[in-house]
């Protein structure tokens, strides 16, 4: 799993196309973003009032309880979603409809089965990239993630953990301005998980991208990111909770990465952390 | 141990065997789960269902018990004399009928006519079936424009296109064709469209998050998730097929297996009357057969 590294294994040669020089990390915006569903009585809104900057090259994590429209504000900065009102802006311009500077990996691997792994990851290649580009890139992402024996395997022929790394380099294909990480290793075993968390630092050091991560794991955000945002409801003046939620605590997360899991500075964070999503720290 | 259970069950025999091997003899339960158990192991000595099951000639044996006894009741049915020539004739007689009808050289032109309608008409149905299946799958407007129509001209019995479709071709190859392409469509687009509703919305999704849309995300995601399904489509479609080349050929015609049937009917010839049943059970049973195969390479290649 420890794959080794080199800086150029994402970097793809400046010369070789113009789509794929475009590896450098851009800013991401949220303005007055809101997030309504149905209309009229049934309306229900999930997101308000989220004014946030994500500077290009950080690692954020979104926390929050299940429900609070985490997964919401990653597929409205995909494009795969559209904000009732506000917008998202990457590097200035705002996002309308799919949009091809982002890069997304799901909860689940979400591979085409009928696809060999490397076919799979190719699917993530931008437009307009050439075949032996394509192919060199893939190899290069393949070995990253330690799939470099499996190109030819099918989904179904590979564990969970390694279908996630494939999906992981499905989404690093893309040389994307952001990554987007929704709950990417929720469903993995533990083990697994901290293996996944070391791996994207890895990535992230070799080729720092923006990366918006949600989580419902308080460690690996603490793990991973540069600050960590928690979405939740904010009570109005009169006391009463307001409909939809919002960022109610940024934090800044101290240290160099990799960090000591155990350190106690981190421990006290964790029991703020899980107190301010209304866990207490028993 | 070994003979727990019968040859002829199917699923899972070998683990009910063991199951029942434990509750009956204690002496078995100290070893009831290892594979490799020994003489008395069901898997390793090829005595079990399972075993017996894996193996593709003694499942064409299997398969052919029932033909062949029947067969069998057929003869013995006949030369007990419980039914008369003409009602029943005995299977050498049909055999006979057979060979009779190939050295004048025409029973070769009824079934390669047969199956050469068969084949055009269910290419040009489950072409057409795709391809609006396709469009009334994906497409919410077409669905709305497109399936209230075709779903009464499905509702309309096969044979009552008939008359039509003499008046309207004449009694040529046109009208029988056309009256298979009929049969084979409506499996097929019904299938394909249901299917396309079905894919895996996480699956497209994705693919949508990586700049697929329109005909490449046809081809990359929609499509091949629903080669199983399209299959199943295309069986069913080969089978109406068969189904309205009888009917297309009993009505106007002048060779052909359905032909063939009506014109042995009203000479009385019940032979061929039977060999005419007989062969379109066989070459049937021949061509989903064939279709099976490639179902079977299709599956594995994209499921």
């Amino acid at each position: 799993m420890s794959a080794v590294l080199s800086s150029s294994a994402l970097e793809t040669p400046r010369n070789a196309t113009g789509v794929s020089a475009r590896t450098s990390a851009l800013p991401v915006s949220f303005r007055a973003l809101r997030r309504t569903f149905g209309k009229g009585a049934e309306a229900h809104t999930v997101l308000r009032d989220v004014d946030f900057d994500v500077q290009s090259g950080e690692v954020l994590a979104i926390l929050g309880t299940s429900g609070c429209g985490k997964s919401t504000l990653l597929r409205a900065t995909a494009g795969l979603d559209s904000p009732s009102a506000g917008s998202v802006d990457i590097d200035g311009t705002p996002v309308q409809g799919i949009d091809a500077r982002c890069a997304f990996a799901f909860q689940e691997p979400r591979l085409l089965p009928w696809h060999t792994l490397q076919a799979n990851i190719a699917i993530g290649l931008p437009t307009g990239v050439s075949a032996k580009d394509g192919k060199a890139k893939v190899s290069r992402l393949l070995e990253l993630v330690g799939l470099k024996d499996f190109a030819k395997h099918r989904p179904r022929e590979i564990s969970g953990g390694m279908a996630q790394r494939a999906s992981l380099a499905r989404a690093l294909a893309r040389n994307p301005g952001v990554l987007l990480l929704d709950e990417p290793f929720g469903a993995l075993d533990a083990l697994t998980r901290i293996k996944m968390q070391d791996l994207l630092l890895d990535i992230h050091r070799a080729a720092p991208t923006t990366v918006l991560l949600v989580t419902h794991d308080v460690d690996e955000a603490l793990q991973l990111a540069d600050r960590i945002i928690i979405l939740g409801k904010e009570p109005d003046e009169d006391g009463a909770a307001a409909p939809g939620a919002t960022i109610v605590r940024t934090v800044v997360v101290p240290g160099e990465r990799p960090r000591d899991r155990g350190s106690v500075e981190l421990a006290r964070m964790r029991a703020s952390l899980l107190e301010s999503l209304g866990v207490g720290s028993h | 141990m070994s003979n727990l259970g019968t040859p002829f069950s199917t699923g899972n025999s070998v683990a009910d065997g063991r199951a029942a091997a434990v509750s009956a003899t204690p002496a078995d339960a100290a070893q009831p789960g290892s594979p490799e158990t020994g003489p008395s192991g069901s898997p390793a000595n090829g005595w079990s269902p399972a075993g017996i099951l894996a193996n593709g000639w003694a499942r064409l044996l299997l398969g052919l018990i029932i033909p062949a006894a029947v067969l069998a009741a057929w003869q013995l049915s006949t030369s007990a004399g419980i039914f008369s020539v003409v009602q029943l004739p005995p299977p050498a007689m049909v055999l006979e009928a057979g060979t009779d009808l190939l050295q004048r050289g025409q029973l070769g032109q009824h079934i390669a006519i047969s199956t050469q309608r068969v084949l055009i008409g269910f290419a040009a149905g489950a072409a057409l079936g795709l391809v609006f299946g396709s469009l009334v799958g994906l497409s919410r407007f077409a669905d709305v424009l497109l399936a209230p129509t075709i779903g009464a001209l499905r509702a309309v019995p096969s044979l009552a296109w008939v008359p039509l479709l003499i008046l309207w071709m004449k009694i040529g190859e046109d009208s029988k064709i056309t009256l298979i392409l009929i049969g084979a469509f409506f499996p097929v687009f019904t299938t394909v469209s249901l299917a396309l509703r079905h894919v895996d919305r996480n699956l497209v999704e994705a693919a949508r998050a990586f700049g697929l849309k329109g005909v490449r995300l046809l081809t990359t995601v929609q499509l091949p998730a629903v080669v199983p399904a399209v299959f199943s489509g295309l069986r069913l479609a080969l089978a109406q097929a068969w189904l309205f080349l009888v009917a297309a050929e009993l009505i106007a015609s002048s060779m052909g297996l359905g032909f063939l049937l009506t014109d042995s009917q009203n000479n009385g010839r019940t032979d061929r009357l039977l060999l005419a049943i007989v062969l379109l059970a066989v070459i049937g049973k021949i061509t989903d057969g064939l279709l099976g195969l490639a179902e079977k390479w299709a599956v594995k290649r994209w499921a």
